[in-house]
């Protein structure tokens, strides 16, 4: 499949080293030489230079061949004339823009079918969203969420104190009274994929899937969710901000924001009317203790230079924050980042990547790939999203008389606005979209491969 | 410098070698000369063990492959295929010297098709076929063969781009389409067909198929090894005009070809490169008919000896209908200038390209408006696309390295004490990869009388020559080999 990616910045040599390793053709544009020259060099690409929203340009970058355009420049509004124009040189080709301006994210959806756009992204309403949902449910080790954000495998560690310490996970729902799936779990440094005879002890690391809804409940059956977080310190007055503390407020959270620019505050406090704007530099210490930093529940870091955040991180987890998080935009997940303290990262320009990428394999579809990839259970089993198709066997057959194949779980199947956590009787429809959990040894390229024969 | 990785590549490259040099032999054991096949067959041996040696030297290549690394690789890559790839002519005792055959195998590959041999007919068969296939895989190249046919490393690295920049022609390479393997995939594709087809129109003038062959080895990779002693002169007429038209055709960027499989006609009718390539073929040809009134029986004679020199001499073919030697001084000018002028970027001719001396010139004239207008900014196009100041600098730094480069040989090429006219266009004929110069090198001479510093001097100059300069003289620098 021939895609074009327009912009190459963050995230276009993101998307450019995952989508070109994955086996697409990609053809870059961008207005900077020296970009796409560093570009050409690292990555088995072609390159056009110019204005990816001129006609020309995309004409000699091979428009017509291409399924997919990419726009992710810095300026919203060539990307959107980019689609148009695009769509307008290929009627068929899908299209995909990044828009980050809060005043056109609505009608980048409203108008998507005038705009010729498939899909557009917004990384900074991600990142709040992600946050947002970092701050709603704390205490997990890890979490991948799947079905577009309404499926969630969460990392939960057994302690000996807890109830679920010497549980059958045939009782689980007795006990716990919600409904959940264990799917994997990491016991010894092992990967195991359980059955309903399976007790857990202590010291393993268990691996759930659960609605975003029926997870509230399970963490606050374990009591894992002591005390509510309820003041939230925000340190950067950007767009991340803006969205994150515009939700956190109407959910109810008590929002500190700290900016620099006088400017910027007097504007975020027109916006943000609940929320306490405080105009100083968060990176003094003073202004940090007096604004009541050592009270607050959650810090988020969220200015627009890395090496500030993760100073501040480190400084709201040395005066005892319960649970900091960090944006992180430039340094791609690195070594040094998890041997820091710096609390849950998170990485907009990630976000938007694995979005995007999540796209173009649904569009690759037509042959079952898959959707979502995520590694569990450190590394050693993944969980893998899927579209039930025409293809697919065994579809309306209950999941008891299938011949799974071992060390693999049907552990969701989302059916419309449903999400089904599946036990015995439930059966795979078309248009289904299903998670499976495999461990390592079992290769599963398309959803047919969990059935044994 | 990552040494391995450069190792693996070069391991990868003599076993492509020597997988080539096998129809080589079945030639000669169809022809029941076992001698030259024993030599072939010791080659190979060698070859492969060479190959072998450098892939277990070479098998933990750590990754990184940098700009460095691509034009040493490429460097030393040709200089150890030459090395192996003259021995079947060493060992079989057809040229007895071991520097001559280097001579004829580096004169080969780079498609110079500037020989030591006095009488091309006394070579056997099989040593014919390897003279002439060298041509024709140095004429695209055997690291673009190599990037079409394996993936050089996992699916995902940009590092061939180092590669094909090095070795293919032109200030500004660039891919057809995404990938590196389809890139040289598609250009060994055009390259072949436009072979076969040369093959097919020699063949319908009654050539036999072991000449057309070979002489279509000769025109594909613009290389001019004749296996007649006469060189082209011997055929008729109608062949010789097939020759004329499909040397022209090699000599075009193959991207024009690409192009035209796409149906983008009007780019390739309005590609300036090619417009002034052929500009320069009709006015030469012109010019030196105009010249040589008289000296041939007809004037249809006379236009397609002069088509033929000129179309041979300006794609750095060599081949040669007559002896252009004894043309008048004005007709040998004008070839010497083509000579320097050479083929388009992107093809299988040397030279110094049609698109730098376009580049040159539009320097110039640029810098003519400067002095008059010191405050005007202006760019220059090519194409409708503007050249970036770092192409204009490489341009301007390939002519003071070529000028340099043609100096320097020409002074030690002196020390054996032939005429100026044969010492420079030597130089000349070796460095731009055309083969015949003038009196003593002529298309009825040959390089063998130099001495063996003479030699030595001319295959560097060849191979700087092919790889454009740059990768060769990286192989001196001093600040290649230091330790970072």
């Amino acid at each position: 499949m021939k895609i074009l990616i327009a912009g190459d910045g963050k995230v276009g040599a993101t998307l450019t080293r995952q989508l070109s390793a994955e086996g697409y053709d990609i053809t870059l544009i961008d207005s900077d030489q020296e970009v796409l020259e560093r570009s050409m060099e690292q990555y088995d690409v072609m390159t056009v230079y110019g204005n990816c929203a001129s006609m020309d340009v995309l004409k000699t970058a091979d428009v017509g061949e291409a399924q997919l355009l990419i726009a992710v420049t810095s300026a919203d509004e060539v990307n959107l004339l980019s689609c148009l124009t695009a769509h307008a040189l290929n009627p068929r080709i899908h299209t995909i823009a990044r828009i980050r301006n809060p005043e056109y994210t609505g009608q980048a959806y409203s108008m998507r079918e005038a705009f010729a756009l498939s899909l557009s992204i917004n990384p900074d309403r991600q990142a709040a969203v992600e946050i947002e949902r970092l701050i709603k449910y704390p205490g997990f080790l890890k979490r991948s969420s799947f079905a577009k954000g309404r499926v969630e495998i969460v990392e939960l560690r057994v302690t000996e104190k807890s109830a679920l310490c010497g549980l059958a996970l045939s009782s689980f729902y007795k006990v716990l009274s919600c409904k959940v799936l264990v799917c994997a779990v990491l016991r010894d440094g092992r990967a195991i994929a359980p059955d309903g005879n399976f007790v857990l002890q202590p010291a393993d690391k268990i691996f759930v899937t659960a609605s975003a809804d029926s997870l509230t409940t399970l963490l606050k059956n374990l009591n894992i969710i002591t005390h509510k977080a309820k003041r939230v310190m925000l340190a950067g007055g950007g767009r991340v901000s803006y969205y994150l503390a515009q939700d956190l407020s109407r959910a109810g959270y008590s929002v500190q924001l700290i900016e620099q620019s006088e400017e910027r505050c007097r504007q975020l406090a027109s916006l943000l009317p609940d929320t306490c704007i405080v105009h100083g530099d968060a990176s003094d210490q003073t202004l940090l203790d007096s604004e009541g930093l050592s009270d607050c529940d959650v810090f988020v870091s969220l200015t627009g230079l890395d090496e500030l955040n993760m100073i501040l991180s480190l400084c709201a987890q040395s005066s005892g924050v319960p649970h900091v998080i960090t944006k992180i935009g430039r340094f791609t997940t690195s070594k040094i980042l998890d041997s820091l303290p710096l609390g849950s990262v998170v990485s907009p320009r990630e976000l938007s990547c694995s979005t995007i990428v999540r796209y173009v394999r649904a569009m690759q579809n037509k042959e079952g790939a898959a959707l979502t990839i995520h590694s569990i259970a450190e590394g050693q089993a993944e969980a893998i999203e899927f579209l039930v198709d025409r293809n697919t066997r065994h579809c309306g057959e209950p999941l008891k008389v299938l011949n799974v194949r071992k060390n693999v779980l049907v552990c969701c199947i989302i059916r419309g606005i449903q999400t089904i956590i599946p036990d015995g009787d439930s059966f795979l429809k078309e248009r289904d979209t299903v998670i499976i959990v495999a461990t390592n040894e079992i290769v599963i390229r398309q959803l047919n491969d969990i059935f044994e024969e | 410098m990552n040494y391995k990785m450069i190792g693996r590549v070069n391991a990868l490259i003599l076993a492509v070698e020597a997988a080539f040099m096998f129809p080589a032999l079945l030639i000669c054991l169809w022809d029941r000369d076992f001698p030259t096949a024993l030599a072939f067959w010791h080659s190979i041996l060698l070859t492969l063990a060479a190959s072998g040696i450098l892939a277990l030297f070479s098998r933990k290549a750590r990754r990184g492959f940098y700009a460095r690394e691509g034009l040493v690789c490429v460097g030393i890559s040709w200089i150890i295929m030459s090395l192996l790839g003259c021995l079947p002519f060493y060992l079989s005792g057809q040229i007895p010297h071991y520097i001559d055959a280097l001579f004829e195998i580096v004169s080969g590959f780079t498609t110079t098709g500037a020989s030591v041999v006095a009488d091309v007919e006394v070579l056997t068969r099989g040593v014919l076929y390897w003279r002439s296939f060298s041509h024709w895989l140095g004429g695209m190249g055997v690291l673009v063969f190599l990037l079409a046919i394996i993936p050089l490393s996992g699916r995902n690295d940009g590092f061939t781009m180092h590669l094909l920049r090095a070795e293919s022609p032109g200030p500004n390479v660039g891919k057809l389409v995404p990938r590196m393997r389809q890139t040289a995939m598609i250009l060994y594709l055009i390259y072949i067909l436009l072979t076969i087809l040369t093959v097919l129109f020699l063949l319908a003038g009654k050539m036999p198929l072991f000449d057309a062959v070979c002489t279509a080895f000769g025109t594909a990779g613009t290389g001019g090894f004749g296996i007649k002693s006469d060189s082209m002169a011997g055929y008729s007429p109608y062949l010789q005009n097939v020759c004329t038209v499909f040397m022209l055709l090699f000599g075009v960027n193959f991207s024009c070809y690409f192009l035209l499989l796409l149906r983008r006609f009007r780019s390739v009718w309005q590609d300036e490169e090619l417009r002034i390539y052929l500009a320069f073929f009709v006015g030469s040809t012109a010019l030196i008919t105009w010249n040589l009134r008289g000296f041939y029986e007809t004037i249809g004679e006379t236009v397609r000896h002069a088509a033929f020199q000129v179309s041979s001499i300006m794609t750095t073919t060599g081949f040669a209908t007559v002896d252009f030697d004894a043309w008048p001084s004005f007709s040998k000018a004008i070839l010497l200038c083509l000579m320097i002028v050479g083929a388009c970027a992107g093809s299988t001719g040397g030279g110094m390209k049609c698109i730098r001396v376009l580049l040159l010139l539009k320097i110039m004239r640029r810098n003519i408006q400067q002095v008059l207008h010191p405050q005007k900014i202006q760019v220059i196009r090519v194409n409708g696309q503007v050249m970036s100041e770092k192409i204009l600098g490489n341009t301007n730094a390939y002519l003071a390295a070529y000028v340099v480069i043609v100096i320097s040989s020409f002074l030690i090429v002196s020390l054996d004490g032939f005429s100026i006219t044969t010492n420079l266009s030597a130089v000349l004929a070796c460095f731009n990869n055309i083969g015949p110069g003038l009196e003593l090198v002529g298309p009825a001479g040959n390089f063998g009388s130099f001495s063996i510093l003479s030699k030595l001097v001319l295959i560097l100059n060849m191979l700087a020559g092919r790889l454009e300069i740059f990768p060769m003289l990286v192989l001196l620098s001093r600040s290649t080999w230091k330790h970072q």
